[in-house]
């Protein structure tokens, strides 16, 4: 048994109904332990519905959940929420203080005292809200709530951590400072957590895995860069608006540009991360242009102008999908008709274009 | 003009001295109508949660009824206690009616639709998803509805002043089912009325004024206790 899986939590023909139309249809479901998997598509593909049975606040129609091989069902239910923690889109705080919310699981567990105190203290301060422990909860600004909601789940030291959509409806900044004092304790506790999101930033932040929910059935999962450089379909490809996901560190910085190496070449972009940096760049498809050289023509003004060959051709609807070998492989999506203009065809040489300010660089810890 | 300067001068004589007669009229008030909340409360705070919280068939039946009964007239309730406890009545042998027991049990069913009522309306206004947060948080069923009672404690403590406030200055059924019998079942409001009858306006003015105080430092009590448990 052992040796045949270390998946936590297992699912296996998963279904639910509403009324009579099937919103969800899982044949199989695993979480690895200390994994993080995010659930990302688009709104209303079930994806907080796969989150509520797995999190066993809502009933299959049909399906097995197992926790470490053991049936989550009858008594197992209850047990299965006495060891995860659940955190919403809202707070959802009771009318009390903050310090009240945040040790509520503690005192649903019969953990008092000292230890409670304790533990209490050490998740405010975690996330910053110490200073708010006597605050009522319901007056606080949705940032602080979010936080209470965050540390009342990790002071529970779960076993598994469900989150749908927490950062939503948060203010860009707010949103940004919560990330990454999230995503710090994350790697810290290496809480095997399942979270749903739209968001792509978050999932190449925070996951090791990402599963793409639509319409109520799981059309890929698989590492961020696998999902996001690589969708199955025109659907996933769709709803993740691929772009290009490239690893690369940063070789020198001046004035708010960076230049980055990226395998053979290089990449100008707008950033004041030191050198040495490891970054993972992610570019729109859409912000790649292709023209033909020579390149001194002096019409664009982007940073960036890299030579490269065309190596592959995809349909996609009424465009194209253009990869080309720059001293990495670049994809650009380019319409039929700009293909038939330029005259391109693979093995061609081209330009290709992108502004520095278009480069999204996402810090990696190495 | 005199007959109100005289009463109110009879009044506070009567206050000052602390005339028997009036401190045991306002002791039997008093206790009769906390005792009568006292069960209210715990017939209607259940009542009100399971209402709230399940589905059952004729569920929403039992609430209109509920609503309606929060309307209801106190001497309607009067008279069908009265029929209930009479001697030949299908509870006579208790030998209930004209005791301070049989006001009591008038004064509950009085003021058992408003707090059923209040809480059966506050705790459906809780969000579901606070619910589903709190059972996610690993609570049990009991857990559960413990937190709901306690998230909604400022609209329970506004029907618990709405469901006193009826009763201790309801009439109309005190003085049917008590029979307003000095010393045994008189109480402020039916005393008042009876010293009108008689034209006894210093005793009248001087049991109005206590039962005004009396409404209003219980409402005091319960007020600090809802804004306190508010701001903490």
């Amino acid at each position: 048994m052992g040796g045949e899986t270390d998946a936590l939590i297992e699912a296996e023909g998963l279904s639910v109904v509403l009324g009579d139309q099937k919103v969800l249809d899982v044949p199989s479901f695993r979480i690895a332990a200390n994994e993080v998997l995010t659930v990302i598509g688009p709104n209303g593909s079930g994806k907080t519905t796969l989150l509520l049975c797995l999190a066993s606040l809502l009933k299959p129609a049909a399906g097995r959940i197992t926790y470490k091989g053991m049936p989550v069902s009858g008594p197992g239910v209850f047990q299965m929420r006495r060891r995860s923690a659940v955190v919403f889109q809202e707070p959802l705080l009771l009318n009390s203080s903050v310090w009240d919310n945040v040790t509520l699981g503690l005192r649903l567990r019969k953990i008092r005292g000292e230890e409670a105190k304790a533990r209490g203290l050490k998740w405010l301060e975690r996330f910053g809200i110490a200073h708010l422990a006597k605050r009522q909860a319901r007056l606080l600004s949705s940032g602080e709530g979010k936080r209470v909601s965050l540390a009342r789940a990790f002071v529970i030291e779960p076993e598994v951590l469900f989150l749908d959509e927490p950062f939503n409806a948060l203010d860009s900044p707010t949103r940004q400072a919560l990330l990454e004092d999230f995503e710090s304790v994350l790697r810290e506790t290496r809480v095997t957590t399942l979270m749903v999101t739209h968001d792509r930033n978050e999932a190449l932040i925070l996951a090791d895995r990402v599963a793409v929910v639509i319409n109520g059935s799981i059309s890929q999962m698989g590492t961020p860069q696998e999902v996001f450089s690589s969708p199955v379909d025109e659907e996933v490809a769709g709803f993740v608006q691929a772009g290009n996901i490239l690893h690369g560190a940063v070789r020198s910085q001046s004035n708010g540009l960076v230049s980055i190496s990226v395998e053979r070449g290089e990449i100008q972009a707008v950033s004041d991360l030191p050198a040495g940096s490891w970054v993972t760049v992610y570019l729109h498809y859409e912000d790649v242009t292709i023209s033909m050289p020579p390149a001194e023509t002096g019409a664009s003004s982007a940073r960036n102008q890299l030579r490269g060959t065309i190596v592959k051709v995809f349909p996609l609807g009424s465009q194209l999908k253009v990869t080309m070998d720059c001293g990495f492989n670049l994809v650009s999506v380019i319409t039929r008709r700009s293909w038939d203009e330029l005259g391109l065809e693979v093995g061609r040489e081209v330009r290709a274009t992108f502004k520095a300010s278009s480069v999204h660089l996402i810090p990696r810890r190495s | 003009m005199d007959l109100i300067i005289q009463g109110i001068v009879n009044a506070f004589r009567l206050l000052i001295h602390a005339d028997p007669e009036v401190v045991e009229i306002t002791l039997l008030s008093l206790g009769v109508s906390l005792g009568a909340t006292a069960i209210s409360l715990i017939i209607g705070i259940s009542l009100g949660t399971v209402i709230g919280l399940t589905r059952f068939p004729g569920r929403r039946f039992l609430a209109s009824l509920i609503n309606t009964g929060m309307g209801a007239p106190p001497v309607v309730v009067g008279l069908i206690v009265s029929v209930f406890l009479w001697r030949n009545g299908p509870l006579g042998l208790f030998s209930l009616m004209y005791t301070p027991y049989a006001i009591v049990i008038a004064q509950c069913i009085i003021s058992l639709p408003i707090i059923t009522g209040f809480t059966m309306a506050s705790i459906q206004q809780i969000d579901p998803r606070l619910r589903l947060q709190i059972l996610a948080l690993g609570a049990s069923r009991w857990q559960l509805v413990w937190l709901l009672i306690r998230d909604t404690r400022l609209p329970l403590l506004a029907a618990v002043m709405a469901g006193f406030g009826s009763i201790i200055s309801e009439v109309g059924a005190a003085m049917m089912v008590g029979g307003n019998i000095a010393g045994e079942t008189r109480v402020l409001t039916t005393a008042i009325v009876l010293s009108v009858g008689k034209g006894q306006f210093g005793v009248a003015i001087a049991l109005g004024i206590i039962l005004m105080v009396l409404v209003y430092l219980v409402t005091l009590v319960l007020t600090t206790v809802q804004q306190r448990s508010k701001a903490r």
